[in-house]
């Protein structure tokens, strides 16, 4: 009962800080979107935030950020560019969107759009200079009416990044989003809403990724949607690495046309308590949908992935590997839906997913599911928990590795299955050297 | 034995077989061959009943039946039997279980009585040795792992046990080593006899030197254009298709 | 094959889905029931009508008690009207001056009934190694061999018969591994239930014959509510098997029982279950809601407990066979077909708690679905922290046949132990069209081919069955699954 009423406290809390937050919009609370943050606040009003009873957040407990007290992030000062460098992946220094506690930092971003009509702009601008696609696309995708989160993250929804890619155009150049949380003089929480709209036989790629400075607790609440049209494909690469006193919880919703393609990559390292519901909706026939995960926890981190590949219709593809490592008192969940709907004929559905125990308190609990309602598919899903294989990390020992490095080799053996399907190349790199430095921690 | 009339087969809405002529007479080989794409597992699995297969229109007879009005496992019945290009796997079922309950199908329909296990058992072993077939495959799954060699051996192994009156092989040959290729035309040769017909399908002419045909038909096409005596694979073998083509294809679509 | 052929096809197999249950006959004997409704007063009529001890009639009332603090749960994937707990009968028996001596004393209407069924009670007549215990809607109406297996050391009674006979082993064990409080049916079972089995092994005793209790519902409007309750002493080992039908009515019966095993030192206990509950009709009308509670615990180390489950009946199965593995070393084994067609559901599967150092489990589970139905696997392997080395391994394969059914599954893995090792597998297909145009090329027919391809993807839980069964089991799935590919 007393987490209960904490969770109405809190609530109360978030809602508390809408008017004034209205108030801070100046002209901008005219524009249509303003009406769905508006419908946004009441259905969170409705919904509250989940408890352990509901089936979806039974092994993920909120209680440690719902006891905080969190402002919203205000426009913050800037930074210090070579504060910002440290986290700019290699080679696309030039393709930069920087955001700080949330908000757009044109100073710090580093982009010029090709000529050919793309567009890679702040959510910010786009509201203002671009009401025809925001009020066809945005918060179309992502479901606020159920989930509390996306209500709070669309109450709360002012900035974030816009990328679209016109009809048949490829955009070359991977775009960088780079958020950073600085919490070094208070705690906030920010609501980042991304919006990826790819036309038709276009192609787009986009680097996503989490950080953070300070050491106050902050949260992160992010939504991202992405429609994805017509024979259009999305290259997606998100990596999470807050601090370790953070909370993030993020929202993936895709929403894809015929033979279109999406790969997301997902990798979580950071954040004290971290929540992904990534949702790919393959809503039109000859779609594939790919979605990675590595994630990796130690200390008391909590890392709980939902995902969910809804087959919609027939003929589609989709392929879901997901595998964590946790040590210390690290908890990691894993759900994962697969749904494939009465017309989803001919579905080809396979999900996977690994995860290994390095301590004697690290604990996952993993449940991955099938709900399926057409009868010509071919559905499979695996799940394995377990520790290094003793056999492969005997064979190097007995060559003359040291036990600390192969278990490292090991450990690395077993995430590069994720990281191999990272076709940009840089980040890839990039991502290989951080991840080493890591398991050498855990 | 059969007889096919001017039948044209359809998949996919595509016309494969174009007004297919045949007449195969008791005891007889044929052998069809045929360039790829020319119609000739059309022409296998249309007679075996498949569906996806869309008669148009012609018409065969079988024994003076229709066959065509016949469902696939009466068609089995009445002595149709048709080696797989690409035998199907069957988890689970084991193939002795899989062979009874044909074998005992087969035999109620003809009002022969079932065999019991004993029965069975001593028939299955000896029709084994004929295709010289591992004993231990029996208690696998139909076909379940097995390599290419060893599902094409099952398949007339089926045949040596069904005993049927036609027997279509459909690229049997296809995937063989010439020492498999040798034990499969050897079984085959074994089970000729004066009341049974063999349509043999192949590309190649080499099964043919093991199997030695009556008639042989070229099929280009979906049409037969061309049939003679065992020099004609011969002859295709040296000179390859291209020589029909030229020479047939012209004047008939003329 | 052409169009025609293929919707010839789609009709022998709606044909067959359509075919008729075969055990839904009522027997007409007088029957004596207590008022319907549920109160303390009805327990203790129950309870007195049994002649039961004092202690007994507390323990039902407490549960009772606990009961009616409870909320009947909704979280598995079923749906059905809300039950009336007030309008049902508690206790209905078929009705004898007292409880027959011998077989010679048994009303004949009763052994005819169990006749009809296949099940002799005459012992020369029974197949050879198969010890039976008759149970018609409330009571035992007979036990067979009892006087062989006592011989041995080996209790196997009437649930009735074992409070009056042996207090002492029904007090140390009964809600032992199921407590009166465990949930809401375990709950409104221990404190209305009215009889079923309980067997007990002595130490050392290998069980020389197959044991089992055939349960038959009869009477309208009961609830049928049996506990059944296994002990094999250290080093003993038993072969359990239970079967079930029921009368086909329109209205729905809540069929509520609770089973545990308890397994000592290098016990081995196997379960196995056919449950072949009516139903329902093809419009969904009238079945048995099958919400059973079933747990066993290997207490000590090197116990093994099996449970092997072929449910084809009921208009809903709820239930979720478990295991414990509390002792080093234990072994726990789930394995199930589910078949649902029509409107049934299913919502079945087990947990398999790993406690002790050393255990292992294994889960095959094979769903298929058919008709409009729907057939959920749900399960759990929870690994708790210092069960050291425990393994899982779990397979669980959805069939399905026609395109207006649905098939799900639920694993929940719970992994606090690092040298736990725990895999999951799980795939969905269908019974392919190529493979069933071979069987056919071969002379197959349609039918039998699905029925092939069926038993072959259930071969491996068949086979854990007793021989009788096995057999019993394939036909049962050929009858249940008449008329459903296309």
């Amino acid at each position: 009962m007393k987490e209960f009423s904490n969770n109405v406290d809190i609530k109360d809390w978030y809602i508390s800080h809408f008017q004034a937050f209205e108030n801070s919009l100046n002209g901008s609370s005219k524009a249509p979107f303003h009406q769905i943050r508006r419908s946004a606040i009441a259905k969170f009003a409705d919904l509250g935030f989940p408890g352990r009873r509901d089936e979806e957040w039974k092994y993920t407990n909120l209680s440690p950020l719902l006891k905080h007290q969190f402002p919203v992030a205000a426009r913050p000062t800037s930074l210090p560019a070579e504060t910002v460098r440290q986290f700019v992946f290699k080679g696309l220094a030039e393709n930069l969107l920087v955001f700080v506690n949330g908000r757009y930092s044109r100073e710090l971003s580093n982009y010029r759009a090709p000529a050919n009509g793309v567009i890679v702009d702040s959510l910010g601008n786009a509201l203002k200079n671009r009401p025809e696609v925001i009020d066809r696309y945005l918060a179309k995708y992502a479901p606020f009416e159920k989930e509390s989160f996306v209500a709070l993250n669309t109450a709360f929804a002012v900035d974030g990044a816009f990328i679209y890619a016109p009809d048949n155009v490829a955009v070359e150049q991977p775009v960088h989003l780079l958020y950073i949380s600085d919490a070094s003089a208070g705690s906030h929480f920010a609501s980042p809403r991304n919006l990826i709209v790819a036309g038709r036989n276009s192609q787009v790629k986009i680097v996503e990724s989490y950080h953070g400075l300070g050491e106050n607790p902050y949260f992160n609440n992010v939504v991202t949607e992405a429609a994805v049209n017509e024979n259009a494909r999305v290259d997606h690469i998100r990596i999470q690495d807050e601090r370790l006193n953070a909370y993030h919880v993020y929202s993936l919703e895709t929403h894809q046309q015929q033979n279109s393609v999406y790969w997301m990559v997902n990798v979580d390292m950071g954040g004290a308590l971290v929540r992904n519901n990534l949702t790919l909706t393959l809503d039109a026939e000859n779609c594939e949908g790919h979605l990675l995960g590595f994630y990796m926890a130690n200390g008391k981190q909590h890392i709980d992935n939902h995902t969910a590949i809804d087959h919609a219709k027939p003929n589609c593809f989709s392929n879901e590997l997901y595998k964590g490592i946790l040590g210390g008192k690290a908890k990691g969940v894993f759900n994962g839906k697969i749904f494939v709907r009465r017309d989803a004929q001919k579905t080809n559905a396979y999900q996977n997913n690994k995860a290994l125990l390095l301590s004697e308190e690290a604990t996952i609990n993993s449940k991955p599911q099938l709900e399926i309602f057409a009868d010509d598919v071919k559905c499979s899903h695996g799940a394995t928990v377990g520790q290094l294989d003793n056999e492969a990390l005997f064979y190097l020992r007995s060559r003359g590795i040291p036990q600390e490095q192969a278990n490292s080799i090991l450990q690395y053996a077993f995430a590069s299955e994720v990281f191999g399907h990272i076709t940009i190349d840089s980040v890839r790199e990039h991502l290989e050297e951080i991840i080493e430095e890591r398991f050498a921690r855990l | 034995m059969l007889t096919i009339r001017d039948l044209k087969v359809s998949v996919e809405g595509n016309q494969i077989l174009k007004g297919v002529n045949l007449e195969i007479k008791a005891g007889e080989v044929h052998a069809i061959m045929g360039p790829n794409g020319s119609g000739k597992s059309t022409l296998a699995n249309a007679l075996a009943g498949r569906e996806d297969y869309q008669v148009d229109s012609g018409e065969v007879l079988y024994r003076g039946k229709n066959l065509l009005e016949m469902s696939p496992e009466d068609r089995a019945r009445e002595g149709v039997f048709l080696a797989f290009q690409y035998p199907v796997e069957i988890p689970g079922v084991s193939n002795a279980n899989f062979l009874k309950t044909a074998l005992n199908e087969i035999r109620e329909y003809r009002g022969l009585e079932k065999l019991d296990a004993m029965e069975f058992l001593t028939l299955v072993k000896e029709r084994m040795q004929l295709v010289e077939m591992d004993p231990k495959l029996l208690n696998r799954s139909v076909n379940e792992g097995f390599s290419g060699g060893e599902k094409k051996r099952n398949e007339i192994f089926q045949l040596a046990v069904l005993e049927p009156a036609l027997a279509i092989m459909d690229e049997t040959d296809s995937g063989l080593d010439i020492d498999a290729l040798k034990i499969v035309a050897n079984g085959v040769n074994k089970l000729r006899s004066k009341d049974r017909s063999f349509l043999v399908i192949t590309h190649y002419q080499r099964l043919l030197n093991y199997i030695v045909p009556d008639v042989v038909h070229v099929l280009v096409n979906g049409r037969i254009v061309e049939s003679g005596g065992k020099d004609l694979a011969l002859h295709l073998e040296e000179h390859g298709y291209d020589w029909i083509k030229n020479e047939r294809e012209a004047p008939v679509t003329m | 094959m052409n169009k025609d052929q293929q919707s010839n096809d789609q009709q022998i197999i709606e044909s067959r889905i359509k075919s008729e249950y075969k055990w839904g006959f009522t027997t007409d004997i007088e029957t004596e029931t207590v008022p319907s409704g549920l109160n303390e007063d009805i327990i203790r009529m129950i309870s007195a009508k049994k002649n039961e001890p004092e202690w007994m009639l507390e323990w039902r009332l407490k549960a009772y008690r606990h009961w009616l603090k409870m909320a009947e749960p909704h979280w598995p994937n079923v749906h059905y009207d809300a039950i009336d707990y007030q309008d049902a009968y508690y206790y209905a028996a078929p009705k004898q001056e007292k409880r027959p001596e011998s077989l010679d004393e048994v009303d004949p209407k009763l052994i005819e009934t169990f006749n009809k069924l296949g099940i002799s009670l005459e012992e020369q007549k029974l197949l050879a190694g198969v010890a039976v215990d008759a149970v018609m809607d409330s009571v035992s109406v007979a036990t067979t061999f009892k006087d062989e297996l006592r011989k041995l050391g080996i209790i196997f009674c009437s649930f009735s018969e074992a409070i009056r006979e042996h207090p002492e082993l029904v007090k140390k064990y009964i809600g032992f591994v199921v407590p009166p409080n465990d949930n809401f049916f375990a709950a409104l079972n221990a404190a209305v239930f009215t009889d079923g089995s309980f067997c007990y092994i002595p130490k050392g005793v290998r069980c020389p014959m197959e044991l089992s209790t055939y349960f038959r519902i009869n009477a309208a409007k009961t609830g049928q509510f049996e506990r059944t309750l296994i002990v094999a002493e250290e080093g003993a080992y038993v072969s359990y098997l239970e079967g079930c039908t029921a009368p086909m009515r329109d209205e729905n019966q809540l069929h509520a029982a609770v089973v545990e095993l308890v397994a000592h030192k290098n016990a081995q206990i196997k379960y196995s279950t056919v449950q072949n509950w009516y139903p329902g009709d093809e419009q969904g009308k009238g079945g048995i809601y099958n919400f059973v509670t079933k747990r066993g615990v290997c207490l000590e180390e090197n116990s093994k407990i099996s449970w092997t489950q072929v449910e084809t009946g009921s208009a809903i199965t709820w239930k979720y066979p478990s295991v414990i593995l509390q002792g080093d070393n234990s072994i726990g084994e789930f394995y199930s077909v589910a078949l649902t067609n029509n409107l049934q559901q299913a919502d079945t599967g087990t947990k398999m708690i790993h406690v002790g150092k050393n255990t292992r489990s294994t889960i095959v589970s094979k769903g298929i679905s058919a008709g409009r139905s729907n057939n959920s696997y749900r399960g759990l392997v929870k690994v708790h922290k210092g069960a050291l080395n425990a393994r899982n391994f779990s397979q669980c394969d959805s069939l399905l046949i026609g395109d207006k059914c649905g098939a799900h599954t639920f694993p929940y893995l719970e992994i606090q132990e690092k040298s736990a090792k725990v895999e999951h597998e799980a795939t969905t297909s269908k019974i392919g069209e190529d493979q069933i145009f071979y069987c056919n090329q071969r002379g197959i027919s349609t039918e039998d081919a699905i029925g092939l391809v069926v038993n072959g993807y259930c071969k491996e839980v068949f086979k854990e069955l007793p021989m009788e069964f096995a057999v019993e089991a394939q036909k049962l799935l050929a009858i249940s699954l008449e008329g459903s590919v296309g």
